[in-house]
């Protein structure tokens, strides 16, 4: 027994070291956030190896939708809750950087109004709302990125975690939120551009959206995110509060008899998810080039989730695998078989959900496995 | 509030469920160090007097005391765990996807906050401490193995030993040996009485030969409320228990 | 939807051609050919030979005089040219219209249709125009059948002058019907504020007028209260003022009465269709455990049901509901019972893996939907028995589809309870429901009961849909666009219980009918919703909690 000590003094570098999921994980976004650099910029465009725009985009898109599968995972996985309104979220974060976007059109808008967005003018509103203050300060739209899904986070999950809306329940409850809310900004007068949105942005901080460039550097923030988020995760969930949040998942009644406050612990992994998920959108808008309220639709949230299990539950880069591999199939279906798209999800929701209740991670061999995920301290033999 | 001296007082306390009372006025007390068994036919409220213990279930009336000074009424379930009272339940209930190891972690007594436990480290005290518990348990073999991967005796003990990581002053054991074989039964028995005197233990349980073999003193309820108390011949004797276990 | 009143001209148009075709029409009478050979001078005669030929048609009594000469108001009368003979025709001549639809004067049936060229109209001017609305008044006031009368009188309400007054002055002398009489009693008080010097008569008037419900009587009596440039009353004499502000706060007070009522009643009748939605939820969800977000779907396949079973039958229009509504319980409770053996069964204690996986058969239904019948909206035939409107006063007017709406969702509810209560396969259900393994041990194939419950609660959807497709376009998103709502209705209402589903659906239909006129459909919606929200956080359960032990199994 005098190996306990020592296996409990692990480093999380070793954690990731002695987990092949993540070390597969993390080597993978460094290529990317190299790979990618050199294909777009330094290939010349001639060559069948150049990345191009839309690639460039394509794979930030990607890369958002993993870091917001992630944020799915680290409380459906480890501690049992299924949000099927974590899209808002995201959209929140979105709108936050979509605003800062738009004040930063200034006058280039065309309507050339140097403080109003165009779709203000077009509605003959005479002076900014006050909710649109700051965010012509990259600083505060920055803050409002992490707060606006936070608090949300924070104000939803607190009424629901004490009244102690478990299971279906929340699940039902998040689809209803996110509905709620698609409903408010698809209204003209909620003040954030209706159905339209945002759009048309023209420069973050001074430097062109246009320019691939610039979209190299927003792809490798989005890896980076990505990487420090995952090792964020990591580091909870391999701590004894991520055994109290894997407790609760499976009996949340015992888990309070043992004398931890269930619901602050839900609550807390709960509200950094819903950060996690805003930063997320809020890296997805500038590189994308449009934010509207069908971001929110209930449908996204689920797809969210479907995207999770694909992946594998419970293990992190799972999700991560999942994000980009449904998305994948998602841009070959819809470019190639629009029509079959929704049969092709359909029947994965179905067959996933059936047959495949770890994800393809679970296709891989038990051994390799078992050392990563759900026994972080079986690591040594 | 309560008597000066007893663990657990429980005054007069009425639950209902829908009109049917499932407490009437049950009135009963546990002095430091004892170990009570507490027996009655299946609907005499039993586990609803736990539930209520635990902070569960809540009262229509009547109040429970622990340790002569603190209303349990006004306590949620973490803060009665965190006090105090620790409870197994009748149908094991360990941490499946969890190691045996982390199952006994997670119950270790200490602040439990969400944070702390974010940055918690094992002391080495606390180190020994598990080890110690693992070997009373007889689960050393199988400190790595999953919850879900024990026998049904073995999760028994392993509730025990979650029961003792958390060092409470007084235990709520509902039957215990359940389920177990002989031997097995045996060895809860030995454990259970082994407890007593460093903790207070209440036993609910229906194997008679299992009682007699740690009781000193059983309370015997029926329909909510007492029926009889006393030790297990002065029980067994008694018309009226009688009458209850053998039918009208 | 508020729609305010039809135009009374097309309810006295519906309500004549019923009379018309009520008429004897056999054989040709002396009667017949008498009304014809007048009708045949109207070809070639003067303005001032048509007046008199009006007055001796209006003296006749014949009772196609009215349709007839309400054509020739309405420029609806020709003669063909070919054989100059007299003719209705359907619908006035539009600019480019080519042939128009005849009709014939006597038995008032179609008699096929000929080109403009070949028919000539029959002119009129405005006095003749006014002597048609005067002798069309006359006529109606004195037809044996009431609702005519009615509707002779709210028609001179709208143009009154001295021969009117006089007109309806005679007639409540001898009218019995106590409605009519009222309602002629309304007009001439009307016709005495026009009137309106002598403060004796205005009092009347306004004592008369103060039990109205019409918004033409409320604002003629709030003009009373006017005020001229100057800051003098148009009315001097004060007690009429205050007769008249009395009145205008009385007829306000009952409008805003009966607008409640109203309210109360749309909101009724939208919450019956969340209820009949949540119901089969309720059975799936409460019985099994099982959230099954494809219920919506079910639902758009009955509804589309309804639209297939129209193609089918074209003719029958009115009765294909009947046929729908089995129809649509058959083919949505087949697929129920398909999903429930094919997917849920395999999924029995993992309910949000069965969420996400029935969600996944709606994506698919949904594209099943879009590959045959296209995206676009289906709209589905509403029988006539459904549509127009059942108009209770001047203040209250409800849709029959409404009505029906609601009817036909309490007899579904009761069918359901009845089912539920009285057959062998309702006890099985209930067993099931209370305790599964009981139930197993007493010999209940459980395995048959969950496909039957399924099959039942998908049926019920299926029906749902039908209703659905009465109110609303058919289309391959109409499931999503309830679904919600309706699970919201369930949680509210406590899992599993009917009642509680009933109680819910309604009050949330009544709360969202009551918020809409302050806040807006869209903001009504999202009220809700969060009020909801919060109504759970306080009550998880519902408003009928489940009670003990059952309910504590965690």
């Amino acid at each position: 027994m005098t190996t306990t000590k020592t296996k409990r003094r692990y480093t999380l570098w070793i954690s990731a070291r002695r987990d092949p999921g993540s070390r597969w994980f993390l080597g993978g976004l460094g290529l990317v956030s190299v790979g990618v650099p050199i294909l777009n910029l330094m290939v010349p465009a001639s060559s069948p190896l150049h990345l191009t725009s839309y690639g460039l985009t394509l794979i930030g898109k990607y890369l958002c939708y993993a870091l917001l599968a992630l944020a799915v995972d680290l409380i459906w996985g480890y501690c049992g809750i299924l949000s099927l309104g974590h899209a808002a979220f995201f959209a929140l974060g979105g709108y936050a950087m979509g605003m800062y976007l738009m004040r930063e059109i200034g006058p280039r808008g065309v309507y050339g109004n140097p403080i109003l967005p165009d779709f203000m003018v077009f509605l003959n509103w005479k002076k900014l709302p006050w909710f649109w203050y700051g965010f012509n300060h990259f600083g505060f739209a920055l803050i409002m990125m992490f707060l606006a899904p936070g608090l949300l986070g924070l104000a939803f999950g607190w009424f629901a975690f004490r009244s102690r809306v478990t299971g279906v329940y929340f699940s039902i409850i998040t689809q209803a939120l996110t509905w709620a809310l698609m409903l408010a900004f698809f209204r003209n007068d909620t003040g954030f551009g209706g159905n339209n949105g945002f759009t048309d942005f023209k420069d973050i901080l001074g430097f062109n959206l246009l320019s691939d460039c610039v979209h190299v550097v927003l792809l490798v923030i989005t890896a980076v995110m990505l990487g420090v988020s995952y090792l964020a995760c990591r580091k909870i969930v391999a701590s004894r509060a991520g055994r109290v949040i894997r407790a609760i998942r499976d009996s949340e009644t015992r888990t309070r008899f043992l004398g931890y406050r269930v619901e602050s612990f839900k609550l807390w992994v709960f509200v950094f998810s819903t950060v996690l998920a805003g930063i997320a959108g809020a890296l997805y808008v500038p590189q994308i080039g449009i934010i509207n309220p069908s971001e929110f639709s209930p449908l996204n949230s689920i797809e969210v989730v479907i995207w999770v299990a694909v992946g594998g539950r419970g293990t992190l880069y799972g999700a991560v695998a999942g994000a980009i591999l449904v998305n994948y199939a998602k841009t070959i279906f819809t470019t190639s078989f629009p029509n079959a798209w929704y049969y092709a999800l359909g029947t994965l929701f179905v067959l996933v959900t059936m047959f495949l209740p770890r994800g393809i991670i679970g296709l891989i061999p038990n051994r390799a496995r078992l050392r990563g995920d759900s026994n972080e301290q079986s690591a040594s033999e | 509030m309560g008597d000066a001296g007893h663990i657990l007082d429980i005054h007069q306390l009425t639950v209902s469920f829908d009109g049917f009372k499932a407490l009437n006025n049950l009135t009963l007390s546990i002095q430091p160090g004892e170990l009570r068994c507490v027996i009655g036919p299946n609907g005499a409220g039993k586990t609803t007097m736990m539930d209520v213990i635990t902070g569960k279930t809540r009262p229509e009336s009547g109040t429970v005391t622990f340790g002569s000074r603190v209303n349990l009424l006004e306590l949620s379930e973490p803060e009665i765990a965190q006090g105090g009272i620790g409870r197994k339940f009748q149908k094991p209930t360990v941490f499946e996807q969890l190691t045996v190891r982390e199952n006994l972690e997670l119950a270790l007594a200490g602040r439990k906050s969400f944070l702390k436990s974010l940055l918690a480290r094992m002391t080495a005290a606390q180190e020994d401490k598990l080890y110690d518990v693992l070997e009373t348990i007889g689960l050393m073999e199988q400190h790595n193995d999953l919850g879900s991967t024990l026998s049904h005796g073995q999760k028994q003990w392993l509730e025990i030993g979650m029961l003792l990581m958390q060092e409470p002053k007084l235990l709520l054991v509902d039957e215990p040996v359940a389920g177990m074989t002989p031997q097995e039964s045996e060895r809860t028995a030995e454990l259970l009485q082994s407890l007593a005197g460093e903790h207070s233990v209440m036993v609910v349980e229906h194997d008679m030969d299992f009682i007699r073999s740690i009781a000193k003193r059983v309370t015997v309820l029926h329909e909510g409320c007492v029926l009889a108390e006393g030790d297990m011949d002065q029980v067994q004797n008694d018309p009226r228990v009688i009458e209850v276990y053998l039918g009208v | 939807m508020r729609k305010s009143p039809p135009r009374v001209n097309g309810w006295i148009l519906v309500v004549l051609v019923c009379l018309g075709s009520r008429a004897p029409l056999s054989a040709q009478s002396p009667n017949d050919a008498n009304f014809l050979t007048q009708l045949g001078k109207l070809r070639d005669a003067s303005y001032g030979d048509k007046e008199k030929i009006i007055e001796d048609l209006g003296a006749s009594g014949y009772p196609n005089v009215r349709p007839v000469l309400r054509a020739m108001l309405e420029d609806r009368l020709y003669f063909r040219n070919s054989d100059q003979k007299v003719f209705l025709v359907k619908s006035a001549a539009q600019g480019d219209s080519t042939s128009l639809d005849l009709i014939d004067p006597v038995t008032l049936k179609s008699a096929g249709s000929a080109s403009i060229e070949n028919l000539t109209e029959i002119g009129i001017n405005n006095h003749l125009r006014r002597i048609l609305e005067t002798t069309l008044a006359r006529f109606g006031l004195s037809s044996p059948d009431v609702s005519v009368r009615l509707d002779a009188v709210l028609e001179i309400e709208k143009s009154l002058d001295d021969s009117n007054v006089a007109l309806l002055r005679e007639r409540m002398a001898v009218e019995k019907n106590s409605k009519v009489k009222k309602e002629i009693a309304t007009v001439l008080a009307l016709a005495a504020l026009n009137d309106g010097s002598d403060p004796k008569a205005l009092l009347n008037a306004i004592a008369t007028l103060r039990g109205s419900l019409n918004t033409d009587v409320r604002n003629r009596l709030q003009g009373l209260l006017d005020r001229n440039p100057d800051g003098s009353y148009v009315e001097s004499d004060a007690q009429v003022r205050a007769a008249a502000a009395e009145a205008v706060t009385t007829i306000n007070h009952w409008r805003s009465f009966y607008s409640v009522i109203e309210t109360f009643i749309f909101g009724l009748s939208q919450g019956s269709v969340l209820v009949l939605i949540a119901i089969g939820l309720a059975i799936t969800f409460g019985v099994m455990g099982v959230i099954n977000m494809a219920h919506g779907e079910l639902m758009m396949l009955g509804a589309y049901t309804t639209y297939v079973v129209q193609l089918a039958m074209p003719q029958h229009i009115d009765g294909s509901i009947f046929v729908a509504i089995p129809a649509a319980f058959v083919v949505a409770g087949l697929a129920g019972v398909l999903i429930e053996r094919t997917v849920i069964r395999m999924l029995y204690g993992r309910p949000l893996e069965t969420l996400l996986a029935t969600f996944g058969i709606s994506l698919i239904l949904q594209q099943l939907v879009r590959s045959i019948f296209t995206a676009l909206n289906r709209s589905v035939v509403t029988p006539s028995w459904m549509s127009g409107t059942l108009q209770v006063n001047d203040a209250l007017a409800i849709t029959y589809n409404r009505l029906y709406t609601m009817i036909f969702t309490l007899m579904v509810f009761g069918a359901l309870l009845a089912v539920l209560k009285f057959t062998r396969i309702g006890l099985e259900i209930r067993a099931v429901a209370q305790n599964r393994a009981m139930a197993k041990a007493m010999g209940i194939r459980s395995e048959w009961v969950d496909a039957m419950t399924f099959g039942l609660g998908s049926g019920i959807a299926g029906v749902a849909g039908v209703a659905l497709s009465q109110l609303t376009n058919v289309g391959p998103n109409l499931g999503q666009s309830y679904i919600i709502d309706s699970f919201l209705v369930v949680v509210f209402g406590g899992v599993g219980n009917l009642w509680g589903s009933l109680v819910g659906g309604m009050s949330m239909g009544i709360v969202d009918e009551i918020l809409e006129p302050y806040a807006g459909a869209v903001l009504a919606k999202i009220i809700v919703l969060v009020a909801l929200i919060l109504f759970i956080q306080r009550r998880p359960q519902g408003i009928f909690p489940p009670t003990g032990r059952a309910s504590e199994n965690q």
